[in-house]
């Protein structure tokens, strides 16, 4: 909201010279945040003054009309002598009065005035238009001041154009709808900088009579719980809206329209009331305040035809809805320029049914703002006299004697507060006067009590202040955001000052640390960056296309999505089912700012939808569900296993001077998931590597990471189709894996450590080539029990000789005894038990032999 | 032996002759001096020190010598050989020396050339500042508490004290999740904040709570310069018996000389969140900010509503609370100077690299 702070001093005795920092933070103090806040008296320095033309020489020969001025400024320029001033525009006359900035001044802008020759003549300062002073765009003509204008020659113009003003812009927090207006902001600046506040808002109001000023039923009291309105007749028609408001509604953003509908808008942003002018004329028969019926249209002031909910509420005459109750007026009944009878209207709506009626029509007019976050109800008779007093006075007309007030307001709920709870919740210690006080600046009526409370053990360690004394509390009515203890206790808080709590550092009772999932998600994304990958967060959303590219089969269950209603972007409705899509996406994008090699990792949560699911139950606020309902609402949520996902591309070590570069390729991959396993602490041996066939990698280059023979991800290759689609280089690999599904890291056992030397055994293996290494290990190690210290594939190789389909698989093995030196027979021994198991399974000869 | 049994005198066997031996020891020490490597000087051993070097053929003389002259005799031998081997110890110790500088001089390199052969990763920053921010207050004896991403409405809203038609629900810009088929709502949303995890901690434990939730969080935002859909915020959650504002102030001071020194401090502005009431939102003190040393913008605190307490299972006449947190984007873009939200979505590798990987 944007105010002019002239506006507040009306209300408000602020000091004269306040400065706008001061202003600034006595707001934010307050809890208003202060979006900006312009000073116009600063806007224009030197003598800016008002001027009567005397005299117009009518200069000629030039491309454009230029006249040479004569004009008294007074004693404003140190001789009294008329100032001579040559000015290009003609919208004016000798006897005209305007605004003189002398030389010395500076316009906003930085636009410096000197005494200067120009066509000719000497010019000694400027005739200002309004756009030239910063004050609106139009720059049509200078400012000829009204007639009526209380100013002499010579006098200070700012305040009479008004320059002498500050415009505040703030932000006010959802729950303070009464801080959009000028009283609210007023109210709380009272506050904040002690000074006398004269309420707007308790300004004397006739009320209801006997007659009504026009006929109204009101059918739904929950939806509007008071209806007031009074009759103003015979007004001019043409009376147009003074410049004082007509200048405060443009600071604050409103458009003018018409006296009738400016006096609304006036009224509204000065008490916080929203109103509505009917024209008395354009409606016929009683007016009716009810639900509307489903389907039923209204036009809306803006032109567009709205279709209704039973949920919305319409005022009707005999023809129908005339008006979107609270949020916009209807076009068929409001005030145009013919107007002379006008029917003020101010009510009181019920702020939730207001808030879905604006979202439903997406209308958040200002009107349905402050009608969310709560009106004051008190208001209606007030703001009527007040709208009634302005029509009256500007356009002449008779205030009807009838007022309308239907009042179903339903009295405050007292709040109860221990006097107590504040010190207790807050740690200052604020002496139940100080609670008393402080409360009833805010506008509660405080009652002190002598009931008794139970001991609170929450009181611990808090210096008692007032015992316990409790506190009945009824908030004033324009604030009902307070209906809690805590509410009073913010507002002790906050009107006692933030600054006044003490610093105090509680001691949390000892805790466990990281748990093992958390420090093993920290060693495995550690261990991926000191291996060259790059963490990337990437955005989870992506396009229901993705499977297609990815080639996931039509069964896949990444398939299955959990989908966004309102997505940024139509065509990434999805949440991701595997990190690899927007992974490969920075990849790619990477690729395009000119990195050719690329290596990148992710940890993240995908979303797999719980088909079936439905929606969670209904759950309240006044208690802890059950364990049921819980247990039923979190089996709704999808399940969301974190991942994690290298991608690599390019060379994995680039070429130097040392030689040639290595190519990423499919065994860097699947050595990125062994990385990752042993970063997770799982021993080698319960970790197996199987051949598999998996989209989106190639079939013949992935590979499934088990645990302990569960499937827990996939690495290799990608399926170069996939590539082509996403358009990234061939040979792309990548690895994702789900760290969910991996077991807790056993408690190590600790190995012997044997201080006799070992026995290196080399063999090389014969096998069909379609036996995976890993096998063939695996039997030697079976065959060549406990002696067996250690195992290392050193070549392989394919031959003529070996005979197509077989290769030879090279290994070294280390034979260790704890206890003793082995002998060469026990280490031969050892390794054709090693040889004969793998001959025994796989067909696997001794080459050489 | 040739003359072993013949009367003679000592002093005319040549080879034991005086002159003879200095003149021995002096060829010796000319031929290792001219010497030029060691192998050199190892093909000079046989000749002078060997077994027919002229030291070694006097020693033989010695035996046939009357016992009376033996003994001089085999003194000025073994002082002659003696002084040989001295004379090769040194030439050998001169020659080894340079041939081991030699060596060393050959086998020079340029050490400046670069050896970028393993690439460097990193990790994002957002990632390291959330876990450095973890372990402060793991080390204050507080536990890290995580949640869902896709949230059920009612832990991000309703357990917080955001009714279905509140204001401040319409604030949030939130994403829903489609419902399934024929159902008119899923229940579920991008999480808007990490709060729900507050909820799901205290539905899940009793007091004392302390923890400290590091996460994603989702508005529909529209990603630009200082807006994303997508970031990041760490929260901390304390519900103890006796728990104050000033217990919230002592944390988030201790937070704030942890993170940037010793010498910052924050301020406190009052605010509105539906979940804690009294509300503030805290700036700290930066001074080390690229613009120069300014109050910024740090997070959101406040007193746990006994609302929110109550739809947790907590009994808020028993315990009280505070909750704080903050987005982490933001405090990794004006402690780094990151000046583009986009630089931390995109994922190039050289905005990331500059990071490190993370102390």
């Amino acid at each position: 909201m944007r105010v002019s702070v002239s506006w507040l001093r009306e209300y408000l005795d602020l000091p004269a010279d306040l400065p706008a920092a001061d202003l600034e933070q006595a707001l934010v103090d307050l809890g208003i945040e202060v979006e900006s806040i312009v000073d116009l008296r600063s806007t224009v320095t030197g003598a800016l003054v008002v001027g009567e033309v005397l005299e117009i020489e009518e200069l000629t020969g030039f491309k454009k009309p230029i006249r040479f001025c004569r004009v008294d400024v007074g004693a404003a320029n140190g001789t009294g002598e008329p100032q001579e001033i040559v000015c290009g525009a003609r919208n004016f006359a000798p006897g005209d009065r305007v605004v003189v900035i002398l030389p010395g001044g500076v316009l906003p802008g930085g636009f410096a005035i000197g005494a200067r020759k120009t066509y000719g003549r000497n010019s000694n300062g400027m005739i200002c238009s309004a756009k030239e002073l910063g004050l609106g765009d139009d720059h049509s003509g200078i400012i000829v001041l009204p007639e009526d204008t209380p100013a002499k020659p010579g006098d200070d113009a700012r305040p009479v154009v008004g320059l002498d003003d500050m415009v505040v812009e703030v932000e006010i927090t959802p729950d303070r709808g009464y801080a959009l207006s000028v009283r609210g902001i007023a109210r709380e600046l009272a506050h904040a900088l002690g000074v006398p506040f004269r309420d707007p808002g308790l300004a004397p109001a006739p009320g209801a009579t006997a007659e009504p000023a026009y006929p109204v039923e009101i059918r739904d009291t929950v939806g509007c719980d008071r209806f007031a309105a009074r009759m103003v007749r015979g007004v001019d028609p043409t009376a147009p809206t003074p410049g004082w408001m007509r200048q405060r509604l443009t600071v604050a953003g409103v458009r003018s329209i018409s006296l009738p509908v400016d006096i609304t808008n006036y009224v509204m942003l000065e008490l916080g009331q929203p109103m509505h002018a009917f024209d008395a004329a354009r409606i016929t028969g009683p007016l009716v305040v009810r639900r509307a019926e489903a389907g039923e249209k209204v036009t809306t002031l803006d032109g567009v035809t709205r279709t209704l909910t039973a949920e919305d509420m319409v005022i009707c005459d005999d023809t129908g809805p005339v008006s979107l109750a609270a949020v916009m007026g209807g076009e068929t009944s409001e005030v145009v320029a013919s107007t002379t009878d006008v029917l003020f209207e101010a009510a009181h709506w019920d702020p939730v049914m207001v808030g879905r009626t604006a979202r439903r029509h997406k209308l958040f007019s200002e009107a349905a703002k402050r009608w969310e976050r709560g009106v004051d109800p008190a208001l209606p008779l007030v703001a009527i006299e007040r709208a009634v007093g302005l029509l009256t006075e500007h356009a002449g007309g008779t205030a009807g004697a009838e007022i309308l007030d239907l009042d179903h307001i339903r009295p405050r709920t007292p709040v109860t507060l221990p006097a107590d709870l504040p010190s207790r919740r807050v740690g200052v210690a604020y002496s139940p006067q100080r609670v008393v006080s402080l409360l009833e600046q805010v506008g509660c009526h405080v009652t002190r009590g002598a009931d008794r409370l139970g001991e609170d053990p929450g009181s611990a360690g808090v210096p008692a202040t007032g015992g316990t004394d409790v506190l009945t509390v009824v908030p004033p009515s324009w604030r009902p955001d307070l209906t809690d203890p805590a509410d009073l206790v913010e507002e002790v808080a906050r009107l006692d000052g933030y600054d006044r709590v003490p610093s105090v550092l509680p001691t949390a009772p000892p805790g466990r640390g990281l748990t093992w999932q958390q420090r093993r998600r920290r060693a495995v994304a550690r261990t991926l960056a000191e291996r060259g990958y790059v963490e990337v967060l990437a955005h989870p959303f992506v396009a229901g296309e993705l499977a297609d590219l990815l080639g996931l089969p039509a069964d896949d269950p990444r398939r299955r999505a959990v989908r966004v209603a309102n997505p940024l972007s139509e065509k990434e409705p999805l949440l991701r089912t595997t990190l690899l899509g927007p992974l490969l996406g920075i990849c790619k994008r990477n690729l395009g700012r000119g990195h050719r090699d690329v290596a990148l990792y992710e940890i993240g949560a995908v979303f797999h939808p719980r088909p079936g699911a439905g929606a969670p139950p209904a759950m309240g606020v006044d208690r802890r569900p059950t364990d049921a309902e819980l247990a039923a609402a979190d089996a709704v949520v999808p399940d969301q296993p974190r991942h994690v996902a290298v991608v690599l591309t390019g060379d994995v070590e680039p070429a130097g001077w040392w030689g040639a570069g290595r190519p990423a390729g499919w065994a860097d991959a699947v050595e990125a998931g062994r990385v990752v396993l042993a970063a997770a602490d799982l021993p080698a041996d319960r970790v197996e590597v199987r051949a598999a066939e998996y989209a989106p990698w190639h079939p013949g280059r992935c590979a499934e990471l088990l645990v302990d023979g569960v499937v827990v991800g996939h690495a290799g290759e990608l399926h170069p189709a996939v590539l082509a689609a996403l358009e990234l280089p061939r040979r792309t690999s990548a690895m994702e894996l789900n760290l969910d599904a991996l077991p807790a890291a056993p408690v190590a056992p600790a190995p012997t450590v044997s201080g006799f030397p070992p026995a290196l055994i080399d063999v090389a293996l014969v096998v069909d080539e379609r036996v995976p290494a890993a096998q063939v290990q695996q039997a030697l190690v079976e065959g060549a029990g406990e002696l067996l210290e250690g195992v290392r594939l050193f070549d392989v190789y394919a031959s003529e000789q070996l005979g197509a389909g077989r290769r030879s698989l090279a290994y070294k093995l280390t034979f260790r005894a704890p206890d003793r030196t082995l002998t060469v027979e026990e280490a031969v021994a050892a390794r054709d038990a090693a040889v004969a198991r793998a001959a025994d399974r796989y067909g696997a000869t001794l080459r050489g032999t | 032996m040739t003359y072993r049994n013949d009367p003679y005198d000592p002093k005319q066997v040549a080879l034991l002759d005086p002159d003879a031996l200095a003149g021995a020891v002096a060829d010796a020490e000319q031929a290792f001096a001219a010497a030029a490597d060691p192998d050199a000087l190892t093909a000079l051993r046989p000749a002078h020190l060997g077994d027919r070097s002229p030291v070694s053929l006097a020693r033989r003389e010695i035996g046939a010598l009357p016992p009376a002259a033996k003994a001089d005799a085999g003194k000025r031998v073994n002082e002659a050989r003696r002084s040989i081997e001295a004379a090769y110890a040194a030439r050998a110790e001169v020659l080894d020396r340079e041939q081991a500088e030699r060596v060393l001089a050959t086998e020079r390199v340029d050490v400046t050339l670069p050896y970028d052969r393993r690439p460097r990763g990193a990790r994002h920053p957002l990632s390291t500042l959330m876990e450095q921010i973890s372990d402060l207050f793991v080390g204050m004896g507080y536990e890290v508490a995580e949640g869902p991403e896709v949230e059920l409405e009612w832990t991000n809203f309703d357990a917080l004290n955001i009714p279905a038609d509140h204001p401040a629900r319409g604030l949030m810009d939130t994403f829903h999740i489609a419902p399934p088929d024929g159902a008119e709502s899923s229940g579920l949303v991008l999480r808007t904040h990490t709060s729900p995890v507050q909820a799901r901690t205290m539905l899940a434990r009793k007091p004392p709570i302390y923890v400290v939730v590091p996460g994603r969080v989702y508005r529909t935002d529209e990603l630009d310069a200082t807006h994303a859909p997508v970031f990041h915020q760490v929260e901390g959650l304390v519900v103890d018996r006796g728990i104050t504002m000033a217990h919230l102030r002592g944390t988030l001071d201790h937070f704030a000389r942890a993170m940037f020194g010793e010498g910052a401090k924050t301020r406190w502005r009052p605010h509105y969140f539906p979940f804690t009431e009294p509300s503030a939102e805290f700036d700290v003190w930066f001074p080390e900010h690229r613009d120069g040393p300014r109050w910024v913008e740090w997070g959101g605190c406040g007193m746990v509503n006994p609302r929110v307490l109550r739809a947790c299972g907590i009994d808020p006449e028993v315990y009280s609370g505070f909750a704080f947190g903050m987005g982490i984007d933001r405090t990794v873009m004006f402690r780094h100077g990151v000046s583009d939200m986009r630089d931390m979505a995109e994922g190039d590798v050289r905005f990331t690299r500059a990071f490190g990987a993370g102390a």
